[in-house]
């Protein structure tokens, strides 16, 4: 059992001001998640008469990338590979203070306590991250052969579930690697050529658009990405755009 | 009221063309014209929202994750099922079409069976086009694997997140579908009624999760992809937020609830660890390919490893028993997925349970690596060893896995004809939420293709069956209709955020679920049922009297949320047990302890199958159970539709 | 709407377009660095050496190059210094409330300070420009004046606040590149997982022959290199600005 104090963002609304408040997280068993720790802590919460911590949370086995907690300073805690849902309180030490905070950027808006609106990244993808195939169009899936080694490459990319802990990882709040993870999922196929260009100047003109720094090449996104995603995903969209653009200047 | 089925006539194979051919087409300039509201955005819901779109229709989506792509869809790792043949191993539409319906235990409609399988390959087709990434050969084409005991390779995988990877497919046609204006999409925003304007569904209320305003939205057709209903046993394989209201509020507006009793049950699950367990994960079945299940043979050895004094690796090999092995020698640890569960809370039952909690039973490898190496195992299960060691601090490759079986997938749903309209004219169901597919239990891989199938090939021609008969934007949110249901979900809001009780949201659900889990679980009876049934309504009562929820409802309010959701929970529950009380034999996933075979029965006799296997009564029971509602706490109104079998033979299952 | 204007417009817009031009103005300066280090190199040589390299780059195409030269510095310095201004300030907007507890997985110092480390260099380049290439001490001048390029770099490095602030400079060039060396590959998409070893290695190595190389200079000067030679030169050079010559008069090397 571990006795634990936490350092938690509460914030009412988008609106509000927002405190790091202290909370005792009493009797935690080694084997809970970090998310049963809260719920737990919750419980506690509600049961003295207090609103509980809200964050958000769904699958609770790191594939619907929906929690998002800082801890300790780092997306989803410093343990590679795994999103904060997956993360187990036996990896934390009895008398610990832990702080939990929102994934902190300015193109994710606070909602409440630890939630933030990540539809910024929605707007990318609609933005271009997607093959125009009418439903019904398709031609048989074998007839266009792919390298395995190239439908590996885009399967590397296409594992990326949209947490956004890139962008809260990085010290400039930048979308880079999500951007870059999704274009590269799509470009590396066949079936994305044609629209490769189109695809890559529509999602890097709303990534700009929706107020995301900019990538200055410290890799923090990758260290924090629960899927591992790399960040030669990025050198390969920097190349991708530069080739977009000038062909967009030159026809 | 008599169920319709409206299954078109002719040999099956032709009935889904013919049904294509005789149904009305809407004139296209006519189709923008036409409103569809489409609630859940997994991928029956994404699916149908982005081809209605692009063939012109004006849609409204609604989803309470915060993103369409986050739906509990993408947590599906094995894979999709369809009748390519690509493996040339002799598969074909009529044998996938075969082995679903027999898979079911024959309480599925053959017709929508078929024409599932028939249009599984176009789901292959148009999943690679949108770049979804299948695994692939080095020669460039798509691989396949054996999946869930099937004796052909069909099922299409993308590594171990095939669900996340068709759902980013249709949840990218959708953004398209939604930058070029054919979709508006609402994320966190849960539908709380249906709103029906003379007897056809012509709309829904909402609340929006952040601002807590209620809202409606009328449109010329409601379409329901919210998912199953596994989380009434509150522990689950499903997502947090996978819930029932959606379906409930339909049944209560009139929409028969199809097979509620019909649940499954996944053998291989990381078992509870404690009482703040929120949710179970699983693990993929291959495992039982190496590992041998056992449990100790005394219950004073099973003690002493629950109280930490004995390890697993203490435990002599005569003092273990591998009771997969010993009760179906044929199949040993590969048996089916009901009897290896039901085998594993038999011995956790009689005291032999070995995780803290005293369920959960060990998945060995220690043979598998001595046979064939660490190296080996590793190679084939490492990220399972992984994701375990993760979970539970422990090394599979020391010490034996403990596993335990969990709920998982749901095939009962909302009634729905073959063009997927419930008994509400305009209101139509997709994916899990519906019953139509799987009959009593449903194959591996199967899930993704029906969910597909139903958004992107069938419901896109079957909805026009009805939009013909409507006159498009005849209902606005004007109509007093709107109004009544917006002001009774504002009173309900308003009643649960008043009660100011003593006990938290979550309290009412673990008791809700661990009651159904116990009596209406892995194994009923008339007598669990009974006491179950007993029970919920105690449940709901003291729940309308004593939940507390804090806050306001006019912002983000978690609570409120769960609490919708526990409230319409606890209401189907008792759906759920009276169906299952009524369906007095056992198929699938609905296991009556009064029936099963014994060594006495003559089947058993003369080898065809073995003691403890589900005894079905096709005589009776070959009908599908719609549960029509008549009121809280009143016992809800059974309407059967009966099966016919032209095309599969009735056979016993058997796994000798 | 897609004419060339409007695309170099829309490129130094977007954030990749503005990295990329920081990274090919980053590449010349690099490369600049290398080929000051190497000619400056010369001044361990013979100050005959480096007084003739001096005199070959200010007459080189006419007297024309260097200004030529100077131009495409000064312009890549500036597109440099405003582009990553420019990306700073849109990358602190885009994180309005910082964490609480602030930590950090992989990314070293060096990385993290990039616009401290060339906000730095910059004041020192002004410095350095000012005090070698306009000289606005008059003893420079004067030596400079009579092609005394060599002992007017000696005697620029007895002071030792000077020679103090030049290696907290280079040191803070070093950090600066050592990062912004292979960030260079990864911005212009010619980084690889492959390669990437490789690259870090490459841009640890060159930073410090950087650093080594342009401290060893004030530094062996400080400590008495050259001094002798330098103090007979600005004696010889003194009385021949005396005597009203423009040059130092051609004197036979004796052997």
């Amino acid at each position: 059992m571990l006795n634990l104090t936490l350092k938690v963002w509460r914030q009412k609304s988008a609106t509000s001001e927002g405190v790091l408040e202290t909370h005792d997280a009493k009797n935690i068993p080694l084997e809970a998640s970090f998310l049963e720790m809260l719920d737990i802590v919750n419980e506690r919460i509600l049961n003295d008469g207090g609103e509980p911590i809200y964050f958000d949370h769904d699958c609770r086995e790191g594939i619907c990338g929906m929690c998002s907690l800082t801890i300790n300073g780092i997306p989803h805690s410093k343990e590679r590979g795994i999103t904060a849902c997956q993360l187990h309180m036996r990896k934390f030490k009895d008398g610990e203070t832990i702080w939990i905070e929102p994934f902190r950027a300015k193109a994710f808006p606070l909602l409440r306590d630890l939630i933030v609106d990540r539809s910024a990244f929605d707007r990318i993808i609609a933005s271009g991250g997607f093959i125009d195939v009418r439903t019904g169009a398709a031609q048989d899936a074998n007839a266009l052969p792919v390298a395995k080694t190239r439908s590996d490459a885009a399967m590397d990319a296409a594992a990326c579930i949209g947490c956004g802990a890139c962008v809260a990882a990085c010290k400039n709040a930048s979308a880079m690697l999500f951007v870059s993870a999704k274009a590269a999922h799509l470009n590396l196929l066949p079936q994305g050529a044609p629209e490769k260009d189109k695809r890559v100047l529509g999602m890097v003109r709303q990534m700009d658009a929706e107020g995301f720094g900019n990538c200055t090449n410290l890799y923090e996104c990758e260290a924090v990405c629960p899927k591992e995603i790399s960040v030669d995903n990025i050198a390969r969209l920097n190349r991708d755009y530069a080739t977009a653009l000038a062909k967009e200047a030159a026809f | 009221m008599s169920l319709d089925s409206k299954i078109p006539d002719g040999p099956i194979e032709q009935k889904w063309t013919k049904h294509k051919m005789d149904s009305k087409l809407i004139n296209p300039s006519n189709k923008r014209k036409f409103k569809i509201l489409i609630v859940g955005t997994g991928l029956a819901g994404g699916s149908a929202a982005a081809t209605l779109a692009e063939m012109g229709y004006q849609v409204e989506c609604f989803c309470y994750q915060d993103s369409p792509r986050r739906a509990h869809s993408i947590a599906a790792q094995g894979g999709i099922n369809a009748a390519k043949n690509y493996q040339n191993d002799g598969d074909s539409v009529h044998r996938l079409f075969y082995d679903t319906v027999k898979g079911g235990d024959f309480r599925a409609r053959e017709a929508n069976v078929y024409r599932l399988a028939e249009v599984s390959t176009n789901i292959i087709d148009q999943c690679t086009a949108q770049g979804v990434p299948f695994a692939r050969e080095y020669g460039g084409l798509l691989a396949n694997r054996s999946f869930g005991g099937a004796q052909v390779s069909r099922t299409f995988y993308a590594r171990g997140q095939t669900g996340q990877q068709l759902l980013i497919g249709c949840y990218q046609a959708l953004e398209k579908e939604i930058s070029k204006g054919g979709v508006t999409l609402h994320p966190r925003t849960e539908m709380m009624d249906v709103v029906k304007v003379d007897g056809h569904a012509k709309g829904i209320v909402v609340r929006n999760l952040v601002t807590g305003k209620i809202s409606s939205h009328a449109g010329d057709a409601v379409i329901l992809a919210t998912g199953g209903y596994s989380n009434v046993f509150f522990l689950s394989t499903n997502a947090m937020g996978c819930n029932v209201s959606a379906a409930m509020r339909a049944n209560k507006q009139g929409a028969f609830f199809a097979n509620p009793c019909y649940t499954q049950i996944h053998p291989t699950c990381i078992p509870v660890s404690g009482d703040y367990q929120s949710k179970l994960t699983l693990m993929s079945e291959s495992l039982r390919n190496d590992g041998r299940i056992w449990a100790p043979k005394s219950k004073e050895d099973a003690a002493a490893i629950r109280e930490g004094k004995k390890a697993a690796i203490d435990i002599a090999e005569e003092d273990r028993d591998y009771f997969l092995e010993r009760k179906y020698p044929a199949f040993g640890n590969l048996a089916p997925r009901d009897v290896s569960s039901r085998a594993a809370k038999e011995a956790c039952d009689d005291g032999r349970g070995v995780a803290s909690t005293g369920l959960g039973v060990y998945l060995d490898f220690k043979d598998a690596i001595a046979r064939l190496g660490e190296d080996v195992i590793r190679a084939r299960y490492g990220n399972l060893f992984q994701m375990y060691e993760k979970i539970m601090g422990d090394n599979p490759y020391k010490t034996p896995m403990m596993i335990y079986p969990a709920v998982h997938y749901t095939m009962g749903g909302l009634w729905v004809d073959y063009n997927l309209q419930t008994t509400i004219p305009g209101l139509h169901c997709l994916g899990e939420a519906n019953f139509s597919e799987h009959g009593a239990n449903r194959l591996g891989a199967s899930a993704l293709m029906q969910g597909l199938a139903d958004g992107y090939f069938v419901i896109p021609t079957t909805i026009g069956v009805y939009l013909a008969t409507q006159n498009p934007g005849s209902v606005t949110t004007d109509a007093p209709e709107f109004k009544a249901i917006e002001t009774d979900v504002k009173e309900r809001i308003n009643t649960l955020i008043n009660i100011n009780g003593n006990r938290t949201v979550d309290s009412y659900h673990r008791e809700l679920g661990l009651l159904v889990w116990d009596n209406c679980g892995m194994a009923r009876s008339k007598e669990s049922l009974e006491l179950a049934l007993k029970r919920i309504p105690e449940i709901r009562e003291d729940f309308w009297k004593n939940v507390r929820i804090p806050g306001e409802s006019d912002c983000l309010n978690g609570e409120l949320e769960k609490a919708a959701r526990v409230a319409d929970f606890i209401e189907f529950a008792e759906i759920m047990c009276y169906d299952a009380l009524q369906r007095e034999e056992s198929c699938g996933g609905h296991f009556r302890t009064e029936y099963q075979f014994t060594e006495d029965s003559q089947e058993v006799k003369e080898g065809r199958t073995q003691p403890g296997e589900a005894l079905r009564r096709d005589d009776e029971f070959a009908y599908v159970a719609a549960w029509e509602f008549n009121g809280v706490g009143v016992p809800p109104t059974l309407h059967k539709e009966d099966l016919t079998f032209n095309d599969c033979k009735l056979a016993i299952r058997s796994y000798a | 709407m897609s004419s060339p204007i409007c695309s170099i417009c829309r490129f130094w817009h977007s954030s990749i377009g503005k990295k990329i031009v920081v990274a090919l103005t980053g590449a010349f300066l690099v490369l600049f660095l290398a080929g000051h280090l190497t000619g400056n190199m010369l001044i361990f040589q013979s100050s005959h050496d480096f007084n003739e390299y001096a005199h070959f780059l200010h007459t080189m195409a006419h007297g024309w190059g260097i200004w030529v030269f100077r131009i495409l510095l000064l312009g890549s310095l500036v597109l440099h210094v405003l582009a990553t201004i420019q990306l700073t300030i849109a990358n602190r907007k885009a994180r309005p409330v910082r964490y609480q507890k602030e930590a950090t997985m992989v990314a070293p110092k060096s990385s993290r300070i990039m616009i401290v480390s060339g906000l730095t260099i910059l004041s020192f380049v002004v410095f350095h420009i000012l005090h070698y290439t306009v000289r606005v001490d008059g003893d420079l001048r004067l030596l400079a004046d009579f092609g005394q390029n060599w002992a007017m770099t000696v005697a620029g490095f007895q002071n030792l606040l000077v020679v103090i602030f030049y290696v907290i400079a280079m040191a803070l060039l070093c950090s600066h590149l050592s990062h912004g060396v292979a960030a260079i590959f990864q911005t212009l998409g010619i980084r690889t997982k492959k390669s990437s070893q490789s690259i870090k290695a490459f841009s640890k190595a060159f930073s410090t022959v950087i650093f080594v190389g342009f401290i060893a200079i004030p530094i062996s000067i400080y400590f008495g290199f050259g001094r002798e030679e330098m103090e007979a030169t600005v004696k010889l050079v003194e009385e021949a600005h005396k005597a009203g010559l423009s040059s130092l008069p051609v004197v036979e090397k004796s052997h």
